[in-house]
């Protein structure tokens, strides 16, 4: 906050509207928009996919969509009109005065170059590469948190993790000193502890360097703890603005009312749902409706000249699930916690242990008690753009399972499907549609409409909401905690974020490489977690302080 | 990377011998004599036909004459042509041309192709990328015998820019026509291949990214679009290598061309196995080294390919 005392602002959006140009004539993206970043300042923009918070921040640094325009308002970059700059002024301003960290760190780096080739191209367009540009590269990369930089700007962005090329991104972005720093949702694709240091370190980066910030996030709670200012955009307009803790304790409009209520790391429990899943578990408390014991899985790992590693994805994992409830398995990336669901599913073989269903074992089932046991447990997978097929009719995906199975004839099918329909919330008309006509919400209902076309008595829900946005994700939540309340099913839930568990959970497993941490109810592992590892992930929430 | 090229020259051995032997028995199973069709359907008595089946080992079963042709081929002997002349000498004098031909022919479409597909991807849209993408379309649904004939009578007779046939010396002056002919079909593909590389890369979010860097445009293009773009065009150049090799036939004919194709085709109408043999051969172990190359570079061109 070195600059704070120089009262003009850096960054002036005035009366902003954006344009796409689409077969189906002009779309206004973004109307009336205004905001202000003063030097130094962090300011958050937040909102629902389609919202236009990131359009709005790509015109500022000129990287709109080749059919996307500036139709009317003003960009003031430290007092110049940029809204109609041409692209040999943006050049110059982009790297050294205005930087740009991207969403997503998998496939923001070109795959073909080294990271080191990447940061120095940086460095040498902005003629900040100095004479020894190796040395500097290795500097910018440590200073990003980079551990070991010198050797690991010799890699390729495939030998890093998700974490270290958000840094390298990071590290990009800041390398060249600017003044304004674009962040856009900078962290959504990484686990919460790790996101959780990326944007300390970022913190303290800029207000080492007096950047000002503009962040773009779908998370409120990540923008109150993260900005001085928050601005809430919804359908391409500034619903409301302000300081970030007044906006959340206070807020006016009723769309940012909607977008604190649903969202999950600001949500209280949900007292109704937790009652009645408490008296489940003691009603059923004697009869596990699926029981592991000691399950492990080791994949072997092909390290060329016939040579094998093994690597144990799972490791003596034991637990159960009571009928009629929900368990979570919670854990990073890598935690194994998704291998556990495709042992469940039968997907994947287990390498030892046991999974009892009902009391049989699935791991000997012949092919024909394997047919009858995929009737009885159903997946929902996380994306719901790669788990339904798009050459398939929504009729034609969710009565798949009913024709498969042999169930009905074809009218009392199509029926089954209306009904099915009916219970995700859909109207009956969409059996003609297709997935591409779909928004994800309605996509994922869908996969839950397909889930329970056999009635099944237990849901994997494997990441099933984390691709959504915060208030699809709680109606998603809300429909499959009544489902759950209706026809009794049984959830395994696989997540990782905590936040989720909070609202739909019952009994936590929290897995951490491969090992069960901790298993306790929801209330033992949020007011009394016994292990680090849950401690530190609890506190990586973001926002979970605040209220 | 070491290990993989072994392999892969290892696996050469079971592919020529089994090529070989499927071709051998191919020309063998051919219905037809070639002893009448040596002697060109004139009578001959019973004593020199018998002492020609002996020379061409023809009057043994199949599995003598292969193992006979095996037996030589480890001495470098190829047999000898009807006509009396060393198959090797043949080959030697037929292979550099064909070579030099499917050479340039791949020089033609490799530059002309990307370039035009780079422009094209660049300007997706606008009159020059319609433009070509027409042209492109013709060339393929045109047939190259059709296409030779006319580029032979307009540029060649018409025209007068290029000689409308080859010498025996077979110059690269007097092949860039037949090159051209025979280049362009397979530019055509490469150019539509490019273009949509192109398009497709030009999107990529570290394209962007690499932008909001501060870079120039023309490093921007140079750097982050071209060398992605370029991976399955390579492949396609590559395997295309071996088929331009084998496929010069008809280009050949029309061009009059002393190549591979002229002598594969003569041979086979005449049933002299030696020639189809050694020429087909040759062509395999030509075509799985083009797919080998290929492979190495495509791990060059993308360093998240790793041969084990």
């Amino acid at each position: 906050m070195v600059q704070n005392a120089d009262p003009k602002p850096l960054l002036e959006i005035k009366d902003l509207a954006i344009t796409f140009s689409t077969p189906d004539g002009p779309v206004n993206a973004v109307r009336n928009a205004n905001l202000t970043v003063m030097p130094g300042e962090t300011v958050a923009i937040v909102g629902e996919s389609g919202s236009g918070k990131s359009t709005t921040a790509l015109a500022a640094i000129g990287l709109l969509p080749g059919n996307g325009e500036v139709s009317a308002g003003q960009i003031l970059f430290d007092g110049e009109d940029i809204s109609k700059a041409s692209e040999k002024r943006f050049v110059e301003l982009r790297g050294n005065h205005i930087g740009m960290v991207p969403q997503d760190p998998m496939s923001n780096l070109n795959p073909v170059w080294k990271i080191g080739f990447q940061v120095k191209e940086t460095l040498k367009a902005n003629g900040l590469a100095g004479n020894n540009p190796k040395q500097r590269v290795a500097q910018v990369l440590s200073d990003a948190g980079l551990p070991d930089a010198a050797t690991r700007a010799n890699q390729y962005p495939h030998e890093f993790s998700g974490g270290m090329r958000q840094r390298a991104l990071i590290a990009i972005g800041l390398a060249c000193r600017p003044r304004l720093l674009i962040a856009d949702e900078p962290t959504s694709a990484l686990d919460v502890t790790v996101q959780q240091q990326i944007l300390d370190h970022l913190d303290t980066m800029t207000s080492e360097l007096g950047t000002a910030v503009l962040l773009i996030t779908h998370d409120l709670g990540l923008a109150a703890e993260r900005a001085e200012k928050v601005i809430v955009m919804y359908k391409g307009q500034v619903v409301e603005s302000g300081p970030a803790l007044e906006l959340l304790r206070n807020p006016q409009h009723p769309y940012t009312k909607r977008l604190i209520n649903s969202a999950p790391s600001l949500a209280a429990q949900r007292g109704d749902k937790h009652e009645l899943a408490v008296d489940q578990v003691a009603a059923q408390k004697t009869e596990p409706l699926l029981k592991i014991s000691n399950l492990t899985k080791v994949f072997d790992i092909r390290r060329g000249f016939g040579r094998k590693d093994k690597f144990t994805a799972v490791d003596k994992v034991s637990f159960e699930i009571p009928k009629g409830t929900t368990t979570a398995v919670v854990g990073e990336s890598g935690s194994g916690k998704s291998t556990i669901a495709q042992m469940v599913l039968n997907l994947l073989d287990a390498t030892s242990g046991d999974i009892v269903f009902d009391g049989q074992a699935i791991g000997k089932l012949s092919e024909r008690d394997l047919f009858k046991y995929r009737r009885r447990v159903q997946p929902i997978f996380q994306d719901p753009y790669g788990s339904l097929d798009p050459m398939y009719s929504i009729f034609r995906t969710i009565e798949e399972p009913l024709r498969i199975h042999g169930i009905g004839n074809q009218a009392s099918r199509e029926k089954k499907v209306k009904e099915l329909l009916d219970q995700v919330s859909m109207p009956a008309s969409t059996m003609h549609r297709f997935p591409n006509e779909l928004s994800g919400g309605q996509r994922q209902r869908i996969a839950i409409a397909r889930a329970l076309a056999l009635k099944p008595e237990m849901i994997v829900c494997d990441e099933a909401v984390s691709a959504l946005d915060v208030l699809v994700q709680a109606q998603v939540l809300e429909l499959l905690d009544e489902l759950q309340r209706e026809l009794g099913l049984t959830y395994l839930f696989i997540t990782h974020d905590l936040a989720v568990v909070r609202e739909i959970a019952d009994n936590v497993c929290v897995m951490e490489h491969g090992q069960m941490v901790e298993q306790g109810t929801v209330d033992e592992i949020f007011e009394n977690a016994k292990s680090d590892y849950t401690r530190n992930l609890l506190a990586a929430i973001p926002g979970a302080s605040l209220i | 990377m070491l290990s993989f090229t072994f392999k892969r020259f290892l696996q050469l051995i079971p592919v020529f011998f089994g090529a070989t032997l499927l071709v051998y028995f191919l020309v063998f199973a051919t219905p037809g004599d070639p002893i009448t069709a040596l002697s060109g359907g004139k009578p001959m008595t019973p004593a020199v036909e018998a002492s020609l089946r002996a020379q061409y080992n023809l009057d043994q079963p199949f599995w003598i004459q292969y193992g006979l042709y095996l037996k030589n081929l480890v001495t470098l002997d190829l047999g000898m042509s009807f006509s009396g002349q060393e198959v090797r000498d043949l080959l030697i004098r037929a292979f550099p041309v064909t070579a030099r031909l499917a050479v340039m022919a791949l020089a033609i479409e490799a530059v002309f192709g990307i370039l035009f597909g780079v422009i094209a991807g660049m300007r997706k849209g606008k009159w020059f990328d319609s433009t070509v993408l027409f042209a492109s379309l013709i060339v393929i649904a045109v047939p190259t015998f059709v296409l030779g004939f006319v580029l032979q009578y307009v540029v060649g007779v018409e025209l007068g820019w290029a000689k409308p046939t080859v010498s025996g010396g077979a110059t690269w002056g007097e092949l860039i026509l037949p090159a051209t002919v025979l280049g362009l079909v397979s530019l055509a593909y490469v150019l539509r291949l490019t273009r949509t590389s192109i398009i497709e890369n030009k999107q990529a979010d570290y394209v962007r990214t690499a932008t909001a860097k501060g870079l120039s445009r023309g490093r921007v293009v140079n750097v982050h679009i071209l060398r992605n773009s370029l991976i399955p065009v390579v492949t396609f150049l590559g395997a295309d290598l071996g088929s331009l090799m084998g496929g010069a036939i008809v280009t050949e004919g029309i061009f009059n061309v002393p190549g591979v194709g002229s002598l594969l085709f003569s041979a086979i109408r005449k049933g002299e196995i030696p020639t189809v043999v050694a020429v087909v051969g040759v062509l395999v172990v030509v075509f799985v080294l083009a797919n080998l190359i290929v492979d190495m570079l495509y791990a060059l061109l993308d360093p998240r390919i790793r041969y084990a």
